[in-house]
C-alpha cells in the first residue's frame, strides 16, 4: 500500500513538472490515435449508413461480420499489419514498420468496425422514422444515407468517441507494429507496460492517470457539445 | 395508354395488398380524375394509409396494378408529394428542410432559397425560417411539411390524416393551406377520421370497409344518403346524434 502511495506522489510530481519525456509520450499517443480515428471515421460513417439503408445481397452477413469485428483482438490486428508491412510483406517497400504511420494503420483497422457498427445502428433506427418521407421526396439510397448521417450526428459523436477510447487504450497492436521505441513509437499504453515490467511504477502510474483523465475529459467535452446541440436542434 | 403529359387520371385495377399473411386491401378498382378533392374514409384498420401508400408508390401492390396515365411509378412520384400524420423533419432549419426537398427535385441551387421562402410565406412560417425545424410546435411542424410539399408544386398531394395529432386551432391553419393547394390546381387525396373535416375539404368520398372499397360518392350525397350498409353503419356510429 505504501508503495502505491509513494508511486502516486512521484506520478503527481511528474505530471506537475510537465516532464518532457512524459509529454512526448502523451503527444504521440494523441497524434496516433486521433489520426487513426479520423481516418476510420471517414470510411466507417458512410459504410455504416449504407449498411443501414441499402438492401443488397450479403448485407446481413456483412453486419454480423462488422459486429463481430468490434471485438477484434488488438494483437491479432497488430500481427496482420506487421505481416503486411514487414520487409517481405506486400507493402514492405513502404518501410512503415516501427513508425507511427504503421501504428495509425493498425489502430484505424481496429476502430473502423466499432465506429461503423455503432453508426449502422444509429442510422438504422433513424431510417425507420425517415424512410417513407425520404423516398417520397425521391432520395436515392446513397443520398438518404448521407442525410441520415448528418441528422444522427449527435448520436454519432458517441460512436466516434467509443472508437477513440479503444484506440487510446489498446496496447497490443501499437506494441507489435510500433515496437515501443523510445522517442519514436513509444505511446502511453506501451510505456505503461514497459515501465511496469521494469519496476518504475511512478512513471507507469503517472501515464495511467493521464490516460484516464484524457479519455474522461474528451468524453465530458463531447457530452457538453452534444447536449447543447440537442437543445438547439431538437 | 397515350400519355398527354399529365399524371392523372390515376387508375387502380383490382389492387390488393397482403402483408404478414393478412389481407390489408383486396379488389380495389377506381379511376381518380383531376379536379375534385378525394377523401378516403374508413374505420381504423380499414386500409386507408396502405391505399395511399400504394397510390404514391411507397408500397407495391401484391395483386392488380396502379397506373399513372402510363408513367412509371418513379416518374409519377416525382410529380406528387405526401404529407404524413406525423411530420418527418430533418435536424436543420425550417428553410433548409424545404431547400433539401427542392435539391432532391433537381432545382438548381441558385433558385432554391427564394422558392423555399415563398413556400414558407404561403403557410405563414416565414418568421421562423431560420429556426431549427424540430423545435417548432406540432402545428408549425405540419405546416412546414406542407410548405415542403408546396415548394415542389406537385400535381397530386397525398395527406394521411394530417391533423390527427393537432388541436382545433392548428387544424384550421392546416385546412387553410390544403384549400390553397386545391385552389392552385393540385389534386388533393386525403384520408381522415374527422367527418366534419371530410365535409369541409372533400368533393368526393372513397369509403373503405375492411380492405374493400365499399362505396364511392360525392361528399354531400355520401353524408346524406350513404348507399352501402357499411357506410351507413359507420356514419351512424360516428355521428350518433344524426
Amino acid at each position: 500500500m505504501r508503495e502505491i502511495a509513494e508511486a502516486a506522489r512521484e506520478a503527481a510530481a511528474l505530471v506537475a513538472g510537465a516532464d518532457p519525456a512524459l509529454a512526448g509520450i502523451v503527444v504521440l499517443s494523441l497524434q496516433v490515435s486521433l489520426s487513426a480515428v479520423c481516418a476510420a471515421t471517414l470510411v466507417a460513417l458512410p459504410l455504416g449508413a449504407l449498411l443501414a439503408v441499402g438492401r443488397f445481397p450479403g448485407r446481413r452477413a456483412l453486419i454480423v461480420l462488422l459486429n463481430a469485428f468490434m471485438g477484434l483482438p488488438p494483437v491479432v490486428v497488430g500481427l496482420l499489419v506487421y505481416l503486411v508491412l514487414s520487409r517481405a510483406g506486400p507493402l514492405g517497400e513502404l518501410g512503415l514498420l516501427f513508425t507511427p504511420g504503421a501504428m495509425v494503420i493498425a489502430q484505424t483497422l481496429l476502430v473502423l468496425p466499432i465506429i461503423a457498427a455503432l453508426c449502422r445502428q444509429a442510422v438504422e433506427d433513424a431510417w425507420r422514422e425517415y424512410a417513407e418521407q425520404l423516398r417520397s421526396l425521391g432520395a436515392s439510397d446513397a443520398r438518404a444515407a448521407l442525410t441520415l448521417v448528418w441528422d444522427t450526428r449527435f448520436s454519432l459523436v458517441t460512436a466516434v468517441l467509443a472508437g477513440l477510447g479503444r484506440a487510446l487504450s489498446e496496447v497490443g497492436a501499437v506494441l507489435i507494429v510500433g515496437g515501443n521505441i523510445d522517442g519514436v513509437t513509444r505511446v502511453m499504453t506501451t510505456a505503461i507496460a514497459l515501465e511496469t515490467s521494469k519496476g518504475d511504477l511512478a512513471l507507469a502510474l503517472a501515464l495511467g492517470f493521464i490516460l484516464i483523465a484524457l479519455v474522461t475529459l474528451l468524453n465530458a467535452a463531447a457530452q457538453v457539445v452534444k447536449e447543447a446541440a440537442e437543445r438547439r436542434y431538437g | 395508354m397515350a400519355n398527354d403529359g399529365r399524371i392523372l387520371p390515376l387508375v387502380l385495377r383490382e389492387v390488393g395488398f397482403r402483408a404478414g399473411g393478412r389481407t390489408i386491401l383486396a379488389g380495389i378498382s377506381a379511376t381518380i380524375e383531376a379536379g375534385p378533392a378525394t377523401i378516403i374514409l374508413g374505420a381504423n384498420g380499414a386500409g386507408k394509409s396502405v391505399l395511399m401508400r400504394l397510390m404514391h408508390g411507397l408500397l407495391a401492390p401484391t395483386t392488380g396494378e396502379v397506373s399513372w396515365n402510363g408513367l412509371s411509378s418513379e416518374a409519377a412520384r416525382r410529380r406528387q408529394a405526401m404529407v404524413f400524420q406525423r411530420p418527418v423533419l430533418l435536424r436543420r432549419s425550417a428553410l433548409a428542410n424545404v431547400t433539401y426537398a427542392l435539391a432532391l427535385a433537381g432545382v438548381a441551387a441558385a433558385g432554391r432559397e427564394a422558392l423555399a421562402l415563398e413556400a414558407l410565406r404561403e403557410v405563414g412560417l416565414a418568421g421562423v425560417a431560420h429556426r431549427p425545424a424540430r423545435v417548432l410546435s406540432g402545428g408549425e411542424q405540419q405546416r412546414l411539411a406542407l410548405a415542403r410539399a408546396w415548394a415542389l408544386h406537385p400535381e397530386v398531394l397525398f395527406l394521411d390524416e394530417p391533423t390527427a395529432n393537432l388541436d382545433p386551432g392548428a387544424t384550421r391553419e392546416i385546412e387553410t393551406v390544403i384549400r390553397a393547394f386545391d385552389a392552385a390546381g393540385t389534386k388533393i387525396i386525403m384520408s381522415t377520421h374527422n367527418l366534419a373535416q371530410a365535409r369541409r375539404l372533400g368533393d368526393e368520398v372513397l369509403y373503405l370497409h375492411e380492405g374493400r372499397l365499399a362505396e364511392r360518392a360525392p361528399v354531400e350525397e355520401f353524408f346524406r344518403r350513404p348507399a352501402s350498409a357499411e357506410a351507413a353503419a359507420f356514419l351512424k356510429g360516428e355521428l350518433p346524434w344524426a
